[in-house]
């Protein structure tokens, strides 16, 4: 059942000897050591677990990890480069857009993929966005705002 | 297992609580020692007297000061997203008298902190600030004593700032704390106890302040229960049963046993598998057939109020006013209605998970828990250990909401740590956590009121059904009225088909729902405006001042309901902070969706320490509060629960949160009160109110679902 995988990670390259059917979630978490991207569900329905594939948003609890043999994958821990926080980072801070933060990592992977695709995006268009990512402490306002920060710096 | 290649393996352990254990282990030979005795401001609450454990010795070491000026403060209190690693922070900070930044929060640590109850009720900020702060007063006094000596100067010409005793007269003779401290270990009784800072010299406290665990956050480095990973640590997975009540006959575990890896341990009850993945443990316990018995209780959701009713103890009377039959001989309109709460669930982004490992006979448990000291007393009675044999370290909590206090995962770890000798990680599914979920309990409200000819309010009899608690009786300025309830909210053996237990504002929100929504049914009665009718009927200054200024906010006017407008107000009294909610909802009546579209809160919680975390905690309630209104009901049939995913069970979401604002009240002549739970309380009656104003029907049971809404319009 063991199978090699090779793909990229956080911008470098990773092999896996591992079951492919097992999901990416627990081959990142367990496997990978990279503790950042949270199980919250386990049916693809809160984003606690988001991370980019080949920069988009996918819900890692759903897919096998054999899925993303050849791919570029980025997690929370590959957001920051050099010692500096992505905007999105930086303004969730300054918004404190987050209270206990276990969803966080998910939302501001998701909130990447989503400026990756529209630069300027309408306060509706970033909700419709983020409408499936769910946090149960209440900071959505303060998302949607760091969301349009975040855009508004990386548009610069 | 797998064969890692990557180059730059983050640590698994990096985090704000390790560094800080390193600290404090750095800084254990140096320090000050400061004792005081715990100052609770007013009657220790209930539940905080009832847990009666011995406070210990050690009680006294809030704080140390390191060499290099760092200072730990150690509390039993937990972080879940409530913001007190801040405030707490803050208040030491100031009384202290050191640079916020300087502050590492070491919490929840049964080792290393001072006992406490647990972390609920919203008391965090009331009861463990004003000791925190006296601790810091004390150790900043003692601090220039030490200084007197070592500078040689007269302590009248010394001050502090930032962490540093200087001379007034002479600026230049200073000392750092950490310096004073060094190689001395003091251990030191004041005389007199330090008075603490005045709020007018108050530099940090009060101030509004960003979080101070957000970059840990954001980046992925913050550790929460399920982020431990120890050498040989084992996933575990516990067959569980379908349903409350059902016992399990049998265990077919032949099928699990052949999964490459797989562990099957069988204690009693309690069949787990283990296994160095936690995705093969799950595939190898669903290969495990369980025979179960087949409870039929006949209970579900809907037939579940007439069950409580006819289950509910005798009535007690909770508090009484005047004389309800005079009451009731002057009112010329009499109205009265049943409100309803069916279940709802906690539901934190983070499931109960717990990590033990066992050395020798000690055993630590990283938990997820907002009760890290409770969580160690039943570990120790699980495993027949001594209560210091057992550590419980809590790092990051992904939400609570009391959910929390149960640690039913912490024993479940600690046991199988035990009977597998290897360390054991739990992370409950979330099927785990909705089917062990301690709910807030359904409950009913039936009152009987009567207005007079002048549209007073003169009696108001109120009949609570297991919801009982400090809520229930009304702070409207009424002649005769009556409390009783038939069932306090922590009444949980035979009434429930399940636990229930404390859940964001225990008693608070069914309460608020009944009284708000019938203080609107008898304005609509007397032809009155809402928020007219209950100034008439308010005399607390405080509730008339945060209800005038929600008013003003909002941009409150006159209009009886239903107006059309689709605005709404709820006020509540909650332990020591006042609140009024107005929001403005529109209500589709083919979708039955209701969006509610602006929500102001106007809160007095008395001195505020972080006016930001404030304000984040009040838009936490406003939103968590929308799902209890308008979704969030657990359903369930035959201890079956229904609900066991974010499928079914609808959360709020992006796509609904209104337009929040926040108004906080100046009030400081009054210390801190409650803060986390309040604004909560007052979402159920808003949003109905709302509805009401907007399309002229009364909801009398939540959740006021898109359901429930339509069919109400098709029946009007």
């Amino acid at each position: 059942m063991s199978d090699t995988i090779e793909f990229r990670l956080n911008y470098r390259p990773v092999r896996l000897t591992v079951d492919g059917e097992r999901t990416l979630l627990w081959a990142l978490r367990t496997d990978l050591e990279l503790k950042g991207t949270k199980f919250g569900c386990g049916m693809g329905v809160c984003g606690a677990c988001t991370v980019l594939v080949n920069q988009e948003a996918v819900r890692s609890c759903q897919i096998p990890v054999a899925d993303v043999r050849g791919k570029e994958v980025m997690t929370i821990e590959g957001l920051a480069r050099n010692g500096h926080l992505h905007p999105l980072q930086q303004a969730f801070v300054d918004r404190n857009a987050l209270q206990c933060g276990f969803c966080t990592p998910g939302m501001i992977l998701s909130a990447y993929s989503l400026l990756l695709r529209k630069k300027s995006p309408t306060e509706a268009e970033i909700i419709e966005g983020m409408d499936d990512n769910l946090c149960r402490c209440g900071s959505h306002q303060r998302i949607v705002q760091a969301i349009q920060d975040a855009a508004k710096h990386m548009r610069r | 297992m797998s064969d890692k290649e990557f180059n730059e393996p983050p640590s698994a352990t990096a985090g704000a609580l390790d560094l800080n254990r390193r600290q404090f282990l750095k800084i254990l030979g140096g320090g000050i020692i400061v004792s005081f005795v715990p100052v609770f401001a007013g009657d220790p609450p209930e539940a905080l007297s009832a847990a009666q454990p011995r406070l210990p010795e050690d009680f006294n070491a809030f704080l140390r000061i390191g060499e290099d000026g760092r200072v730990a403060c150690f509390t039993g209190k937990i972080e879940m997203g409530q913001g007190i690693i801040t405030s707490l922070a803050q208040m030491l900070a100031e009384d202290l008298d050191v640079p916020l930044g300087s502050v590492d929060m070491v919490m929840g640590d049964t080792d290393l902190c001072p006992w406490d109850a647990g972390t609920y009720g919203s008391m965090s900020t009331k009861y463990f600030g004003p000791p925190l702060r006296a601790a810091a007063a004390e150790a900043r006094a003692t601090l220039i004593e030490l200084a007197a000596e070592r500078l040689g100067v007269p302590k009248n010409r010394l001050q502090t700032s930032s962490g540093v005793v200087f001379d007034t007269d002479a600026p230049a003779k200073r000392v750092p704390y950490g310096d004073l401290t060094k190689g001395r270990r003091i251990e030191k009784q004041l005389a007199e106890k330090p008075p603490l800072k005045p709020i007018t010299g108050f530099t940090i406290s009060g101030k509004a302040t960003g979080r101070t665990d957000a970059v840990e956050k954001v980046t992925g480095k913050a550790r929460f229960a399920g982020d431990i990973a120890l050498p040989e640590m084992l996933y575990a997975r516990i067959l569980r049963p379908p349903a409350h009540g059902a016992r399990l006959t049998d265990a077919d575990t032949s099928a699990a046993e052949k999964v490459p890896g797989a562990q099957i341990v069988r204690d009693g009850d309690l069949i787990a598998v283990l296994h160095a993945s936690p995705d093969e443990a799950a595939r190898a316990v669903d290969l495990i057939e369980g025979t179960y018995t087949s409870p039929k209780t006949g209970l579900n959701d809907e037939n579940i109020f007439d069950h409580l009713l006819g289950v509910a103890p005798p009535g007690a009377v909770l508090a009484e006013t005047g004389d309800l039959q005079a009451g009731r001989g002057i009112a010329s309109k009499v109205i009265e209605a049943t409100y309803r709460q069916g279940y709802v669930a906690h539901a934190p982004m983070e499931t109960h998970t717990a990590c033990a490992n066992l050395d020798g006979d000690k055993v630590t448990v990283w938990a997820s828990t907002q009760g890290p000291f409770p969580a160690q007393r039943e570990v120790a009675a699980a495993l027949n250990m001594p209560l210091q044999n057992v550590r419980i370290i809590t790092p990051f909590v992904g939400g609570g909401f009391g959910g929390k206090n149960r640690n039913r995962q912490v024993v479940e770890a600690a046991r199988l740590a035990k009977l597998t000798g290897k360390p054991v990680q739990v992370t409950w599914t979330r099927g785990e956590e909705f089917f062990y979920d301690a709910f807030q309990p359904a409950a009913l409200v039936k009152i009987a009121s009567g207005l007079n000819a002048s549209n007073r309010i003169v009696f108001w009899d109120y009949h609570v059904y297991f919801a009982g608690g400090d809520k229930a009786p009304t702070f409207y300025d009424v002649a005769n009225k009556r409390t009783t309830a038939y069932g306090g909210w922590q009444e949980t053996r035979r009434a429930h088909p399940f636990d229930t237990g404390p859940w964001r504002g225990p008693n608070g929100n069914t309460n608020t729902f009944a009284r708000e929504s019938h203080m609107d049914v008898l304005a609509a009665a007397a032809g009155e405006d809402p928020v007219a009718f209950r100034l008439t009927h308010l005399q607390d200054k405080r509730m008339l001042r945060v209800l005038e200024a929600a008013g003003s906010a909002f941009g409150w006017s006159k209009a009886v309901a239903p107006s059309g407008k689709g605005r709404g107000v709820a006020c509540v009294i909650y332990k020591g902070t006042h609140v009024a909610a107005m929001a403005e909802v529109e209500v589709d009546t083919t979708s039955g969706r209701c969006q509610v579209k602006r929500v102001v809160c106007a809160q007095d919680m008395g001195q505020v320490v972080n006016p930001e975390g404030a304000k984040m905690q009040v838009e936490g309630c406003v939103m968590m509060g929308l799902g209890y209104a308008l979704t969030e009901m657990i359903r369930f049939r035959d201890g079956k629960v229904l609900d066991r995913n974010f499928d079914t069970y609808q959360l709020p979401r992006f796509s609904w949160a209104p337009k929040i604002e926040t108004i906080l009240i100046e009030n400081p002549d009054l210390p801190p009160q409650e803060g986390g739970e309040p604004a909560i309380t007052c979402m159920g009656a808003v949003v109905a109110n709302a509805i009401f104003d907007a399309i002229g029907i009364r909801f009398h049971e939540l959740p006021i679902s898109p359901e429930r809404i339509g069919q109400a319009v098709k029946r009007s």
